[in-house]
């Protein structure tokens, strides 16, 4: 089956923000007041006028990169950042992979130009970002692209997050699926769901194909922690295999932000699963044609890198390897986490939920009261929905963090905020 | 990246409205059956049809980046050099939503002066963007948002994304004379009079130099009459300065315009990339600048327009930015981009001056004065599309339809070639 793809710059796809701010509309045309100015020996009567903008308001800080910011400020000795999900290591610091130092040094040597890809982006950039998720030999057409949000599109909402369990609140996410009007565009994270860590088992992924599939909805995966979950590249794109099997149209975003730790170079694909190789052609060309008034084609640097390590064995090799120790720290890390928490709390309390989800991200169960405590009391920093970047904590910090949660879980305020309408 | 995971039951969300398929059908046919394919890019298109062509002789003066003499892209030794300097050392995290303050600083003070006042009192609301078709869109979304009636007055010709960018941003479009096809220079009482007849309060794109397609920029005091009528109708002014330094070699120069516009008091707006001048192409680097009233109101604009980036690509990337503040940021480098600039604009200057020569000594009935007088990357020539299109099917010359010449795809090499061919085809014209 032919398919088209195309690149996703790694947006987050946030729900569409009401933008409750009261707008000034237009120039009022107020009058304008006089204001000499004096240039040289000639003496200028300049009109400023009033601002266009005066009835601007102040934009809301970003949930999550305003957490960092935060952070920053804090004079803290003992402050910890788990808001913001890019990876550090045991030292807490920032990692830029070995396998991505060599590309980039090969990259220097070369003398590689600096010309405009094509709208689609770089070939050897597409060839391979399509093999590493749909796995070789998948018949393909390729195309790289920064996608934005449109948002005008109308969303709701299915059921995923159980906060009774911590976890799947599968039934939830069956029942709303199916009832969702058919043709329906459905978002899944393809594997490490962020922020809660919580994905569905390959068996539940069964399930949430065929009712897909018998409600003709078209999936929208978005593949951000490829390798990051599991340790595995192939084990991690299972969910998103299992769709392509099916033969249904769908939609997979990658990312290479995590995996390839290049976060600034904004480097991601847009995959398009076409029924035909004539659709994948269309649909193609009205992407490019979307693309080129946003920002006419896509950043190199990042494309190249990427082509370079996926498309050379021996750095592909390296790559794989680093990827497994990355996920293998975090994994770790649950571990510590986990067995500080339960050798800590008393209560009874049943922790295990962190040591069943999986990825960068743990949903701690914290409510925003809690989640204030920690950052108040025990400078954690966090994001207010209780998700905690696991890829932000060393070993060292397990115990801290433990007493921290345990503490607010506890002890903060007993506000509980019930979205649950009956 | 977080998602939306609040509970919700089923029964309470927002009724969708239903999508009219014929579903028995639907598992044997595609969702994107009514899916046209789109009219190919102009510009882009010509590169792709000269790459397809086997011919030794071709010629591709169709798509505007740089050229040496032997027809080779260029990358600055500045530029090799500022990747040298931070190649493995830059760690790759996310750089805030506003992009790389410094690359950003830097950018301001070529637009609006070292010394600028608007800078020091912290008057601009700037951020980085994905090159000028990034910050151009960024705005457009901008005047969408925050001026939801009003228009963009583009000029006639420009650069054909212009209408794409606006388009998609679904700001309604109207446009303003510019080019004279019989002086092959500015319409300026044509352009005066649009202004004139433009609701009060409108905005305007103005290419702050070097024009794209024509070169044909206005004069210094052309642009002074355009500032006090755009004051006297209150109109806004954004620039897109995509070839500042490439027009006459120095970039003070280039900004001329923008600086008339800032000393007769208004509050403009910009848009500025690397790709030419830096032979930065590929990075897409470039800046998005608002002046505003006051810090407090740049404070909030700037929010405003990040805000705008988020939903688009959550921030802007990073290596082209730490090349430029490399560059830029260090005295030594900044000397040297400057001469590299000037050494690009004055090729193309020289290859001017010997087309014109060339298509003179041939005996060309036609003048051809507006190849010198015309500045910055091209040359709008004059030649029809089916001049156009027997340049190309006869002489396998690339250039887009409308006659523009990218003179930065001239060489010694070509230019004898070139010029014969452009004679050939137009010398039975009168």
């Amino acid at each position: 089956m032919a398919s088209s793809m195309l690149s996703l710059g790694s947006t987050s796809l946030l729900p569409r923000e009401i933008n409750k701010d009261k707008l000034k509309l237009g120039n009022s045309g107020s009058n304008p007041f006089l204001k000499a100015k004096s240039i040289s020996r000639v003496t200028m009567t300049v009109a400023v006028q009033p601002s266009r903008f005066e009835g601007i308001t102040m934009a809301p800080p970003d949930p999550i990169l305003g957490v960092s910011e935060a952070f920053k400020a804090d004079t803290n000795e003992l402050k910890l950042n788990l808001g913001v999900g890019a990876y550090r290591t045991e030292e807490l610091q920032p990692y830029v992979l070995n396998v991505v130092k060599k590309a980039e040094n090969l990259m220097l040597e070369r003398g590689d130009n600096k010309e405009y890809l094509p709208i689609e982006g770089l070939a050897a950039f597409n060839k391979a970002t399509a093999e590493l998720l749909f796995g070789a030999g998948h018949p393909v057409i390729k195309e790289q692209k920064n996608i934005f949000n449109d948002a005008k599109v109308p969303w709701s909402e299915y059921r995923y997050y159980d906060p009774k369990t911590i976890g799947l609140d599968f039934e939830g996410m069956i029942a709303d699926i199916k009832e969702a009007p058919e043709g329906s565009f459905i978002l899944l994270h393809g594997c490490a769901h962020n922020p809660t860590g919580i994905d569905p088992t390959p068996e539940q992924w069964v399930k949430i194909a065929d009712v897909i599939q018998e409600k003709n909805h078209i999936p929208f995966f978005d593949v951000a922690y490829q390798g990051f979950a599991s340790g595995s590249l192939d084990e991690d794109a299972a969910s998103v295999r299992l769709f392509a099997e099916r033969g249904m149209e769908f939609f997979v975003a990658q990312s290479y932000s995590k995996n390839l730790g290049l976060y600034a170079e904004r480097i991601g694909a847009i995959n398009v699963v076409c029924s035909s190789a004539d659709a994948a052609t269309r649909v193609k060309s009205q992407l490019k044609r979307i693309a080129r008034p946003m920002y006419s084609n896509p950043p190199v640097h990042g494309a190249r890198i990427v082509a370079n390590v996926v498309g050379d064995a021996t750095m592909f090799g390296e790559w794989k390897a680093e990827m497994e120790m990355m996920a293998g720290r975090i994994k770790t890390v649950r571990q510590k986490l986990y067995d500080s928490l339960v050798s800590k709390d008393k209560s009874g309390k049943d922790w295990s939920f962190i040591l069943k989800q999986i990825g960068m991200f743990s949903f701690t169960g914290l409510n925003k009261a809690q989640s204030d405590n920690m950052t108040n009391k025990w400078h954690v920093y966090m994001t207010k929905d209780g998700r905690i970047s696991l890829a932000g904590l060393s070993l060292a910090k397990c115990e801290y963090l433990a007493d921290a949660i345990i503490d607010s879980y506890h002890n903060a305020l007993l506000y509980w905020e019930t979205p649950i309408e009956l | 990246m977080a998602m939306a995971t609040t509970i919700r039951n089923a029964a309470s969300r927002r009724a969708m409205s239903p999508i009219s398929v014929d579903f028995s059908l639907r598992s044997m046919s595609s969702w994107w059956k009514n899916v046209e394919p789109a009219p190919k890019d102009p510009i882009l298109g010509v590169t792709e049809a000269f790459l397809a062509d086997p011919s030794p002789e071709k010629v591709n003066v169709g798509v505007g980046a740089y050229r040496d003499d032997n027809g080779k892209p260029v990358v600055l030794e500045c530029v090799r050099e500022a990747e040298r300097r931070i190649a493995g050392s830059s760690f790759m995290e996310y750089l805030p939503m506003g992009g790389s303050v410094k690359m950003v600083e830097e950018t301001l003070k070529l637009a609006y002066g070292d010394n600028s006042e608007f800078i020091k009192d912290k008057r601009i609301a700037a951020v980085q963007s994905l090159s000028g078709t990034g910050a151009c869109r960024l705005f457009a979304d901008f005047q969408k948002r925050f001026c939801p009636g009003s228009q963009i007055y583009i000029p006639v010709p420009t650069w054909s994304n212009h209408h794409n960018i606006w388009r998609d941003a679904q700001v309604p479009q109207k446009t303003y004379h510019y080019y004279h096809p019989e002086t092959k220079g500015l319409d300026f009482s044509g352009l005066m009079d649009d202004v004139k007849n433009a609701p009060e309060g409108s905005f305007f794109l103005l290419h702050a130099c070097a024009h794209n397609p024509t070169g044909v920029d206005p004069t210094d005091e052309q642009w002074r009459e355009i500032s006090q009528l755009f004051k006297a109708k209150k109109h806004f002014a954004f620039f897109d300065m995509a070839y500042q330094g490439f027009a006459s070699g120095d970039p003070a120069r280039d900004a001329k315009s923008i600086r008339i516009f800032l000393e007769d008091g208004h509050h403009i707006g910009i848009s500025q990339s690397y790709a030419k001048n830096m032979g930065l192409y590929g990075q897409r680097v470039g800046c998005l600048s608002v002046l505003c009233e006051d810090e407090k109101q740049a404070v909030t604009v700037k929010s405003q327009l990040q805000q705008l980036a988020r939903p688009m690509y959550s921030n802007p990337p990073l290596h082209g930015a730490h090349i430029v503040s490399t560059i830029l940021g260090d005295p030594e480098l900044k000397s040297l981009w400057l001469k590299e600039v000037k050494i690009m604009a004055d090729r193309i200057i020289g290859m001017r001056t010997t087309l014109k020569e060339s298509l003179e000594k041939l005996g060309s009935p036609l003048s051809w004065e507006h190849v010198t007088k015309q500045i910055g990357m091209f040359c709008y020539s004059g030649l029809t599309p089916e001049q156009v299109d027997r340049l190309t099917s006869e002489y396998h010359i690339y250039m887009t339809r409308n006659g523009r010449i990218s003179m930065a795809g001239v060489t010694t090499g070509n230019v004898g070639y070139l010029a014969n061919a452009i004679h050939e085809v137009t010398k039975s014209s009168s």
